[in-house]
Protein backbone atom coordinates (compact mmCIF):
# COMPACT_ATOMS: atom_id res chain seq x y z
CA UNK A 1 0.00 0.00 0.00
CA UNK A 2 1.15 3.47 -0.77
CA UNK A 3 1.43 5.15 2.60
CA UNK A 4 2.18 8.50 0.98
CA UNK A 5 -1.33 8.84 -0.44
CA UNK A 6 -2.37 12.32 0.46
CA UNK A 7 -5.86 13.14 1.58
CA UNK A 8 -7.49 15.61 -0.74
CA UNK A 9 -9.19 18.79 0.43
CA UNK A 10 -11.51 18.55 -2.54
CA UNK A 11 -14.49 16.86 -0.76
CA UNK A 12 -14.82 19.80 1.65
CA UNK A 13 -14.95 22.36 -1.15
CA UNK A 14 -17.16 20.15 -3.24
CA UNK A 15 -19.58 19.82 -0.31
CA UNK A 16 -19.70 23.62 0.10
CA UNK A 17 -20.19 23.94 -3.67
CA UNK A 18 -23.01 21.39 -3.59
CA UNK A 19 -24.72 22.90 -0.56
CA UNK A 20 -24.56 26.40 -2.03
CA UNK A 21 -25.71 25.19 -5.43
CA UNK A 22 -28.67 23.39 -3.90
CA UNK A 23 -29.64 26.41 -1.79
CA UNK A 24 -29.35 28.71 -4.81
CA UNK A 25 -31.36 26.30 -6.96
CA UNK A 26 -34.11 26.03 -4.35
CA UNK A 27 -34.52 29.68 -3.29
CA UNK A 28 -31.97 31.80 -5.20
CA UNK A 29 -34.37 33.34 -7.70
CA UNK A 30 -37.02 33.94 -5.02
CA UNK A 31 -34.44 35.65 -2.80
CA UNK A 32 -33.54 38.08 -5.61
CA UNK A 33 -37.24 38.70 -6.19
CA UNK A 34 -37.75 39.41 -2.48
CA UNK A 35 -34.68 41.59 -1.86
CA UNK A 36 -34.73 43.58 -5.11
CA UNK A 37 -38.22 43.59 -6.63
CA UNK A 38 -40.88 42.74 -4.01
CA UNK A 39 -41.14 46.27 -2.62
CA UNK A 40 -41.11 48.17 -5.97
CA UNK A 41 -43.71 45.71 -7.30
CA UNK A 42 -45.88 46.19 -4.23
CA UNK A 43 -45.70 42.51 -3.25
CA UNK A 44 -44.37 43.49 0.17
CA UNK A 45 -45.08 46.63 2.23
CA UNK A 46 -42.81 49.64 1.70
CA UNK A 47 -41.25 49.25 5.15
CA UNK A 48 -40.55 45.52 4.71
CA UNK A 49 -36.79 46.19 4.64
CA UNK A 50 -36.75 49.12 7.06
CA UNK A 51 -33.72 49.43 9.33
CA UNK A 52 -35.79 48.37 12.38
CA UNK A 53 -37.15 45.26 10.63
CA UNK A 54 -33.78 44.16 9.25
CA UNK A 55 -31.99 44.82 12.54
CA UNK A 56 -34.55 42.68 14.38
CA UNK A 57 -34.12 39.94 11.77
CA UNK A 58 -30.32 40.04 11.95
CA UNK A 59 -30.38 40.03 15.77
CA UNK A 60 -32.51 36.90 15.82
CA UNK A 61 -30.50 33.67 15.92
CA UNK A 62 -32.49 32.09 13.09
CA UNK A 63 -32.08 35.28 11.09
CA UNK A 64 -28.32 35.24 11.67
CA UNK A 65 -28.08 31.57 10.67
CA UNK A 66 -30.11 32.22 7.52
CA UNK A 67 -28.05 35.25 6.46
CA UNK A 68 -24.76 33.44 7.08
CA UNK A 69 -25.91 30.29 5.28
CA UNK A 70 -27.06 32.20 2.20
CA UNK A 71 -24.10 34.58 1.87
CA UNK A 72 -21.36 32.06 2.73
CA UNK A 73 -22.74 29.11 0.74
CA UNK A 74 -23.50 31.26 -2.33
CA UNK A 75 -19.89 32.51 -2.23
CA UNK A 76 -18.39 29.01 -1.81
CA UNK A 77 -20.62 27.60 -4.53
CA UNK A 78 -19.71 30.36 -6.97
CA UNK A 79 -15.92 30.38 -6.43
CA UNK A 80 -15.64 26.60 -6.71
CA UNK A 81 -17.47 26.62 -10.01
CA UNK A 82 -15.56 29.64 -11.32
CA UNK A 83 -12.22 28.09 -10.29
CA UNK A 84 -12.95 24.84 -12.09
CA UNK A 85 -14.17 26.70 -15.19
CA UNK A 86 -10.92 28.67 -15.55
CA UNK A 87 -9.40 25.71 -17.40
CA UNK A 88 -12.30 25.77 -19.88
CA UNK A 89 -11.55 29.36 -20.86
CA UNK A 90 -7.85 28.62 -21.27
CA UNK A 91 -6.52 29.90 -17.96
CA UNK A 92 -4.14 27.53 -16.26
CA UNK A 93 -5.43 27.58 -12.72
CA UNK A 94 -2.56 27.50 -10.26
CA UNK A 95 -2.14 28.51 -6.65
CA UNK A 96 -2.67 32.19 -7.43
CA UNK A 97 -6.04 31.58 -9.06
CA UNK A 98 -6.99 29.27 -6.20
CA UNK A 99 -6.18 31.91 -3.58
CA UNK A 100 -7.97 34.61 -5.59
CA UNK A 101 -11.13 32.52 -6.03
CA UNK A 102 -11.47 30.83 -2.66
CA UNK A 103 -10.06 33.92 -0.93
CA UNK A 104 -13.12 35.98 -1.86
CA UNK A 105 -15.36 33.27 -0.39
CA UNK A 106 -13.32 33.08 2.80
CA UNK A 107 -13.24 36.88 3.12
CA UNK A 108 -16.98 37.07 2.43
CA UNK A 109 -17.70 34.44 5.08
CA UNK A 110 -15.50 36.10 7.71
CA UNK A 111 -16.92 39.57 6.98
CA UNK A 112 -20.47 38.23 7.30
CA UNK A 113 -19.62 36.60 10.64
CA UNK A 114 -18.02 39.85 11.80
CA UNK A 115 -21.01 41.94 10.71
CA UNK A 116 -23.52 39.59 12.35
CA UNK A 117 -21.43 39.65 15.53
CA UNK A 118 -21.25 43.47 15.46
CA UNK A 119 -25.02 43.71 14.98
CA UNK A 120 -25.38 41.85 18.28
CA UNK A 121 -28.07 39.69 19.76
CA UNK B 1 15.74 17.33 -41.90
CA UNK B 2 12.79 19.47 -41.29
CA UNK B 3 11.40 20.01 -37.83
CA UNK B 4 8.16 18.19 -37.16
CA UNK B 5 5.18 20.44 -37.15
CA UNK B 6 2.34 18.34 -35.82
CA UNK B 7 -1.10 19.80 -36.21
CA UNK B 8 -2.43 21.06 -32.91
CA UNK B 9 -6.11 21.80 -32.97
CA UNK B 10 -6.59 25.35 -31.75
CA UNK B 11 -8.65 25.52 -28.58
CA UNK B 12 -9.51 29.22 -28.57
CA UNK B 13 -13.27 29.65 -28.62
CA UNK B 14 -13.78 25.87 -28.45
CA UNK B 15 -17.09 26.20 -26.67
CA UNK B 16 -18.65 28.26 -29.46
CA UNK B 17 -18.35 25.28 -31.84
CA UNK B 18 -21.24 23.32 -30.42
CA UNK B 19 -24.56 24.40 -28.87
CA UNK B 20 -24.01 21.75 -26.18
CA UNK B 21 -20.77 23.46 -25.12
CA UNK B 22 -22.40 26.90 -25.27
CA UNK B 23 -25.09 25.68 -22.87
CA UNK B 24 -22.36 24.24 -20.63
CA UNK B 25 -20.53 27.57 -20.50
CA UNK B 26 -23.75 29.48 -19.79
CA UNK B 27 -24.74 27.21 -16.93
CA UNK B 28 -21.21 27.35 -15.50
CA UNK B 29 -21.39 31.12 -16.01
CA UNK B 30 -24.35 31.39 -13.66
CA UNK B 31 -21.73 31.05 -10.89
CA UNK B 32 -20.50 34.59 -11.63
CA UNK B 33 -23.99 35.96 -11.01
CA UNK B 34 -24.38 33.90 -7.82
CA UNK B 35 -21.05 35.44 -6.75
CA UNK B 36 -22.32 38.96 -7.56
CA UNK B 37 -25.49 38.34 -5.55
CA UNK B 38 -23.46 37.06 -2.58
CA UNK B 39 -21.42 40.26 -2.84
CA UNK B 40 -24.59 42.37 -2.94
CA UNK B 41 -25.95 40.65 0.18
CA UNK B 42 -22.58 40.96 1.92
CA UNK B 43 -22.63 44.71 1.25
CA UNK B 44 -26.10 44.78 2.79
CA UNK B 45 -25.16 42.99 6.00
CA UNK B 46 -22.04 45.19 6.34
CA UNK B 47 -24.17 48.34 5.91
CA UNK B 48 -26.69 47.00 8.42
CA UNK B 49 -23.86 46.64 10.94
CA UNK B 50 -22.86 50.30 10.34
CA UNK B 51 -26.23 51.72 11.39
CA UNK B 52 -29.38 53.26 9.96
CA UNK B 53 -27.81 55.79 7.59
CA UNK B 54 -25.63 53.15 5.91
CA UNK B 55 -28.57 50.72 5.65
CA UNK B 56 -30.87 53.33 4.11
CA UNK B 57 -28.15 54.24 1.61
CA UNK B 58 -27.78 50.54 0.74
CA UNK B 59 -31.54 50.13 0.14
CA UNK B 60 -31.54 53.27 -2.04
CA UNK B 61 -28.60 51.78 -3.98
CA UNK B 62 -30.46 48.48 -4.48
CA UNK B 63 -33.50 50.46 -5.70
CA UNK B 64 -31.42 52.42 -8.27
CA UNK B 65 -31.86 51.67 -11.98
CA UNK B 66 -28.42 50.09 -12.60
CA UNK B 67 -28.93 47.71 -9.65
CA UNK B 68 -32.46 46.87 -10.79
CA UNK B 69 -31.04 45.93 -14.21
CA UNK B 70 -28.23 43.92 -12.59
CA UNK B 71 -30.67 42.18 -10.27
CA UNK B 72 -32.92 41.32 -13.21
CA UNK B 73 -29.92 39.61 -14.83
CA UNK B 74 -29.07 37.87 -11.54
CA UNK B 75 -32.70 36.75 -11.22
CA UNK B 76 -32.69 35.24 -14.73
CA UNK B 77 -29.36 33.48 -14.12
CA UNK B 78 -30.57 32.16 -10.74
CA UNK B 79 -33.63 30.69 -12.47
CA UNK B 80 -31.41 29.14 -15.12
CA UNK B 81 -29.03 27.82 -12.46
CA UNK B 82 -31.95 26.15 -10.67
CA UNK B 83 -33.24 24.63 -13.89
CA UNK B 84 -29.84 23.22 -14.96
CA UNK B 85 -28.97 22.16 -11.40
CA UNK B 86 -31.94 19.80 -11.30
CA UNK B 87 -31.64 18.86 -14.97
CA UNK B 88 -28.08 17.62 -14.33
CA UNK B 89 -28.94 16.09 -10.93
CA UNK B 90 -29.73 12.61 -12.29
CA UNK B 91 -26.06 12.48 -13.40
CA UNK B 92 -24.50 14.14 -10.34
CA UNK B 93 -26.44 12.03 -7.85
CA UNK B 94 -25.43 8.42 -7.08
CA UNK B 95 -27.92 5.96 -8.64
CA UNK B 96 -31.13 6.16 -6.62
CA UNK B 97 -33.15 3.01 -6.13
CA UNK B 98 -36.68 2.72 -4.82
CA UNK B 99 -38.07 -0.80 -4.39
CA UNK B 100 -35.11 -2.27 -6.29
CA UNK B 101 -35.81 -0.12 -9.36
CA UNK B 102 -33.63 2.74 -10.51
CA UNK B 103 -35.40 6.09 -10.25
CA UNK B 104 -35.74 7.67 -13.70
CA UNK B 105 -33.76 10.83 -14.39
CA UNK B 106 -36.89 12.74 -15.37
CA UNK B 107 -38.42 11.89 -11.97
CA UNK B 108 -35.41 13.27 -10.09
CA UNK B 109 -35.49 16.47 -12.18
CA UNK B 110 -39.24 16.88 -11.65
CA UNK B 111 -38.88 16.33 -7.89
CA UNK B 112 -36.07 18.88 -7.73
CA UNK B 113 -37.96 21.52 -9.69
CA UNK B 114 -41.10 20.82 -7.64
CA UNK B 115 -39.03 21.14 -4.45
CA UNK B 116 -37.66 24.49 -5.62
CA UNK B 117 -41.17 25.75 -6.32
CA UNK B 118 -42.43 24.65 -2.89
CA UNK B 119 -39.36 26.07 -1.08
CA UNK B 120 -39.69 29.41 -2.93
CA UNK B 121 -43.42 29.77 -2.22
CA UNK B 122 -42.78 28.83 1.42
CA UNK B 123 -39.98 31.41 1.70
CA UNK B 124 -42.14 34.15 0.22
CA UNK B 125 -44.98 33.17 2.56
CA UNK B 126 -42.70 33.43 5.60
CA UNK B 127 -41.31 36.82 4.51
CA UNK B 128 -44.84 38.05 3.78
CA UNK B 129 -46.04 36.96 7.23
CA UNK B 130 -43.04 38.58 8.93
CA UNK B 131 -43.43 41.90 7.09
CA UNK B 132 -47.15 42.26 6.43
CA UNK B 133 -48.37 41.91 9.98
CA UNK B 134 -49.51 38.31 9.63
CA UNK B 135 -47.38 37.35 12.61
CA UNK B 136 -47.98 40.48 14.67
Amino acid sequence: MNQALKRSHEPIFWLLFGAGGMLAALIGAMLVLITAFAVPLGLLPADAFSYANMLAFAQNLFGKAFILAVVALFFWHAVHRIFHSLHDVGIHAGTGARVLCYGTALAGTLLTVWALWTIGF
Amino acid sequence: MSARKPYVRPMAGWWRRDPFFVEYMVHEGTAFFVWLYALELLAGVLCLAQGKAAWDAYRAFVASVPLLILNAAIFAMMLYHGYTWFKIMPRTLPPMKVGGKRVAGATITALGLGGALVASVLLFGIVWMLTSGGAQ
